[in-house]
């Protein structure tokens, strides 16, 4: 990984409306990814804890995800989600969240990856994901197909 | 008791139905949630937070008309996506709490525009119920 996919991890989280609408922003280490997702307000789903939305927690941990196996190959289309599992270990704070996914295997046309969330310490995760992604090589394969 | 979240607000998710043991709510179709923009396909992060939601009001509907109070907390949530949402339609989830034990809800729910039996994402899910009520359909 080098600047350029600094430059253009940062291009990626503009370009997908969803990421601007969580204010979703990521930082690159090496190859290594971590993805951060400032507190706002209108991520709460419990007014009385409170807490961020569980919904916002998985859809943060899936575009994780999304953001480190289109590092991979970014010159291809985004990886689309065929299913994810969100374990919910602790209640998320209205504070920052972070995550790093691990990505398992990269076959020819899917993926596995792995995803965890924290907040003030790395051993104290707020959220896990699991999931498997269709790879943008493969959508292009199929979107061929289907003109033929 | 399907009262909003900050979250669901921003969002604009509706509760469209509430029945005993399940609930329909729907998410819009906006350019601001768009999670491909080649295809301008909705975000499954939205998806998931309406299924979310959708699934926690079904388990305190089912709880409720038990007469009890409890608040929520999601354990898991599985997602399967069988396709992408149509660009511009309005997203539909049915959640269905089978079964409600003293400190677990059990929850399925599919995610569609027009037919359920034609489903963008189908759920499944199981939520712990917390001692004091959280004021919330889910947490």
């Amino acid at each position: 990984m080098s600047e350029d996919h600094g430059v253009r991890l940062a291009a990626l989280l503009e370009r997908v409306p969803y990421m601007g609408f969580l204010g979703m922003r990521a930082e690159l280490a090496g190859d290594e990814m971590t993805a951060i997702l400032p507190f706002q307000p209108r991520l709460i789903g419990n007014t009385v804890l409170p807490a961020l939305h569980g919904g916002v927690i998985g859809a943060f941990l899936e575009m994780t995800a999304v953001c480190q196996l289109w590092l991979h190959a970014p010159e291809k289309r985004l990886p689309r989600t065929i299913d994810v599992t969100i374990e919910y270990l602790r209640s998320g704070r209205p504070v920052t969240t972070y995550a790093r996914a691990d990505v398992r295997k990269v076959g020819r046309r899917i993926a596995n990856v792995h995803v965890e969330a924290w907040q003030d310490a790395r051993d104290k995760p707020v959220a896990a994901l699991r999931g498997h992604f269709m790879l943008g090589d493969a959508l292009d394969k199929a979107d061929l197909e289907a003109n033929r | 008791m399907a009262r909003s979240t900050p979250q669901s607000a921003a969002l604009g998710l509706r509760a469209v139905a509430v029945g005993p043991d399940w609930a329909i709510m729907a998410a819009p179709w906006r350019a601001d949630l768009v999670g491909d923009p080649e295809s301008g396909i909705i975000a499954g992060g939205v998806v998931t937070t309406l299924l979310d939601q959708t699934c926690g009001l079904a388990v305190s509907s089912k709880a409720h008309s038990e007469g009890r109070l409890t608040g929520l907390a999601t354990l898991d949530l599985r997602i399967d996506y069988m396709r992408g949402a149509e660009p511009g339609k309005e997203i539909f989830a049915r959640a269905h709490c089978y079964r409600l034990t003293r400190s677990i809800g059990f929850v399925r729910a599919a995610a569609y525009e027009h037919d359920e039996a034609d489903p963008v994402a189908t759920a499944q899910a199981a939520f712990a119920l917390t001692a004091a009520p959280s004021g919330q359909a889910r947490s």
